[in-house]
């Protein structure tokens, strides 16, 4: 059966041609099949969605549906807090968490009447680029299981990618919602700091952390984001605005007359896949002939981003991980006699070791006599990447480059080495520092098969803009990206 | 900018990690490449630029001090590896 998009699934329930139930169930079955070769969930939640589903289905029968996505069904990253249903964040130190409220991004799907399948895996904390940091396994890309899925979004992009879920939603510190997109060929979007709520997401880098929208196509990707953006009382750096017609934004999206930046930095010599840079490259040409005014524009301090953002991000972690030291909720050593070996040993079994080597990095940046040096080193050349988007977004409407400097990597081949693992996220990084807003969206495939993400970046708090240049290129590219992974069809 | 085994054993004292010698080796040799890597934001003139802490200009952001409901101790409870007397119970901490 084809895969669907949330839209066209909540076209059915409108036209009574389905049944929650009978979606949820057609989901279910997909995960029962692929969830062994893909493991794109930690926990699937297979009675609470059938129960939601019914429910859901007697307020279509009495007229009384709480929106247009009544009864479709959805995917949540575990680090996403769901009251009365485990929260691990793929982490030893949370395997039995039990939240006892509902992040706001849940309350608010909830109210729009989704029905979750399932909390999907992620590279612990947050904290990775391939998903292979889960304490429970690695999910696996379905265009090629033997490559990653990207991380640390991974088991969110590899449930929609494959049909097990509509659309999922993600979190994006440093790329984690837009490079999983990008490998696995579906559309992620990183919204504006501060456009959804973070109340219940668990922290990883408070002043970076952003939750977003997963989905196979950028109409669905407006539609979720709609759902669950806005102001939210218990996040103090939820923005104070309205939230615009972002549906609308998608519909009336065109090239004509968008000024679309190229930066230097994002095409590099080297570091970038040739492959990559020619999808990427093409869809450009295609964007100037339907109407685009390509510019070109510099965004200088990019190549410093890496090393800014993992001094930010470590220090921020290693504040915000502090809390897991096993006295009120969590793992716990239980042999240790006094209570300072008993954190001591909780966080070195409970953590592994990407997260313990963070935590370290954070540690060690903010310590005394290197806290200038490292921390505010760093937050001075945040100010200058920012500034380089202020300057840059003055002569354009929204910036182009690849999402991932190369398709889908192969399981392990980066493990032993954290370094390369970090640069992954070479092109998606700095826009968390300047707290703007992107995309990935699919733009081709290489010589072997696999996805490739081209990256749309905007100004903050414009979505409307962002989408709607998404909108475009997502039309014009739609003959180069119309494929379904093999797995799907049973042959592979 | 290496560090030494002595220094990932204070960080990791700091840092509340109980690390073995093997990984007190292992997080020396990784930490060093990383801090050599992070070294090159030395090469920019950051003079009389001012830090950017948050991504958005909001500051001092208010709310009314008003009594709302909350969890139940039952429920502050509920994942608490030990407890005794709606308390969490920890060893020895003198």
């Amino acid at each position: 059966m084809a895969i669907r998009t949330a839209h066209e699934l909540a076209r059915l329930l409108a036209e009574k041609q389905a049944s929650s139930r009978e979606l949820v169930e057609e989901h279910l079955g997909r995960i029962r099949r692929l969830e062994p070769r893909l493991h794109a969930f930690v926990s699937v939640l297979e009675e609470s969605a059938l129960a939601q589903a019914d429910a859901s289905d007697a307020r279509r029968r009495a007229g009384r549906k709480l929106s247009a996505f009544d009864g479709v069904p959805v995917a949540v990253k575990d680090n996403i807090c769901t009251r009365g249903v485990r929260t691990t964040c793929s982490s030893r130190i949370l395997e039995n968490f039990i939240p006892p409220y509902n992040a706001t991004v849940v309350d608010r799907l909830a109210a729009a009447g989704l029905v979750t399948l399932g909390k999907t895996n992620m590279d612990e904390f947050a904290m990775g680029s391939s998903t292979e940091n889960s304490a429970f396994g690695e999910s696996r890309n379905p265009w090629d299981p033997e490559c990653v899925p990207g991380g640390s979004s991974g088991g969110s992009a590899v449930a929609v990618a494959a049909g097990e879920a509509p659309w999922a939603l993600g979190s994006d510190t440093g790329g984690s919602i837009r490079q999983p997109a990008a490998l696995c060929g579906i559309v992620g979007v990183k919204p504006t700091y501060g456009m959804v709520s973070r109340y219940g997401l668990v922290a990883f880098a408070s002043s970076l952390d952003q939750i977003g929208p997963m989905t196979r196509d950028v109409r669905d990707a407006a539609s979720l984001l709609q759902l669950v953006a806005g102001q939210d009382r218990m996040d103090s750096t939820s923005a104070p605005r309205a939230v615009p017609d972002l549906e609308a934004a998608v519909e009336k999206g065109s090239f004509k007359g968008v000024r679309i930046g190229k930066p230097r930095e994002y095409f590099p010599e080297e570091g970038l896949d040739p492959e990559v840079r020619d999808a990427v490259l093409r869809a450009l040409e295609l964007a100037r002939a339907g109407g685009a005014e390509i510019v070109d524009v510099s965004l200088p301090h990019s190549p410093y981003a890496v090393a800014c953002y993992y001094l930010v991000a470590t220090a921020e972690a290693s504040s915000n991980l502090a809390r897991y030291d096993g006295v009120q909720y969590g793992y716990r050593n239980q042999d240790a006699r006094n209570v300072v070996d008993m954190f001591s040993r909780t966080r070195a079994d409970g953590f592994g070791r990407e997260v313990r080597r963070r935590i370290m990095m954070g540690t060690y940046a903010l310590s005394a006599g290197y806290f200038d040096a490292y921390y505010l080193k760093a937050l001075k050349v945040r100010t200058l990447i920012k500034r380089d988007f202020e300057a840059a977004f003055d002569q354009c409407d929204v910036i182009l480059g690849p999402t991932s400097p190369t398709p889908a990597f192969r399981m392990g081949s980066k493990t032993s080495d954290p370094l390369q693992m970090y640069l992954c996220d070479i092109f998606t990084i700095s826009l968390n520092l300047a707290g703007a807003c992107g995309v990935s969206l699919p733009c081709g495939f290489s010589s072997s098969g696999l996805p490739i993400g081209l990256q749309l970046q905007a100004k903050p708090f414009a979505e409307e803009a962002l989408l709607g240049a998404a909108a475009a290129f997502e039309r014009a590219l739609a003959a180069d990206t119309a494929r379904e992974p093999a797995i799907l069809s049973g042959s592979a | 900018m290496a560090l030494t085994p002595q220094d990932v054993r204070h960080v990791a004292l700091l840092s509340r990690l109980e690390l073995g010698d093997a990984d007190i080796e292992r997080n020396a040799e990784e930490l060093s490449k990383i801090f050599a890597f992070i070294e090159q934001l030395n090469g920019l003139d950051t003079e009389g630029v001012p830090p950017t802490t948050h991504a958005l200009p909001m500051s001092n952001v208010f709310r009314a001090d008003e009594v709302r409901p909350s969890l139940s101790p039952g429920e502050a409870l509920a994942n608490a590896p030990r407890q005794a007397a709606n308390c969490f119970k920890v060893p020895q901490i003198i």
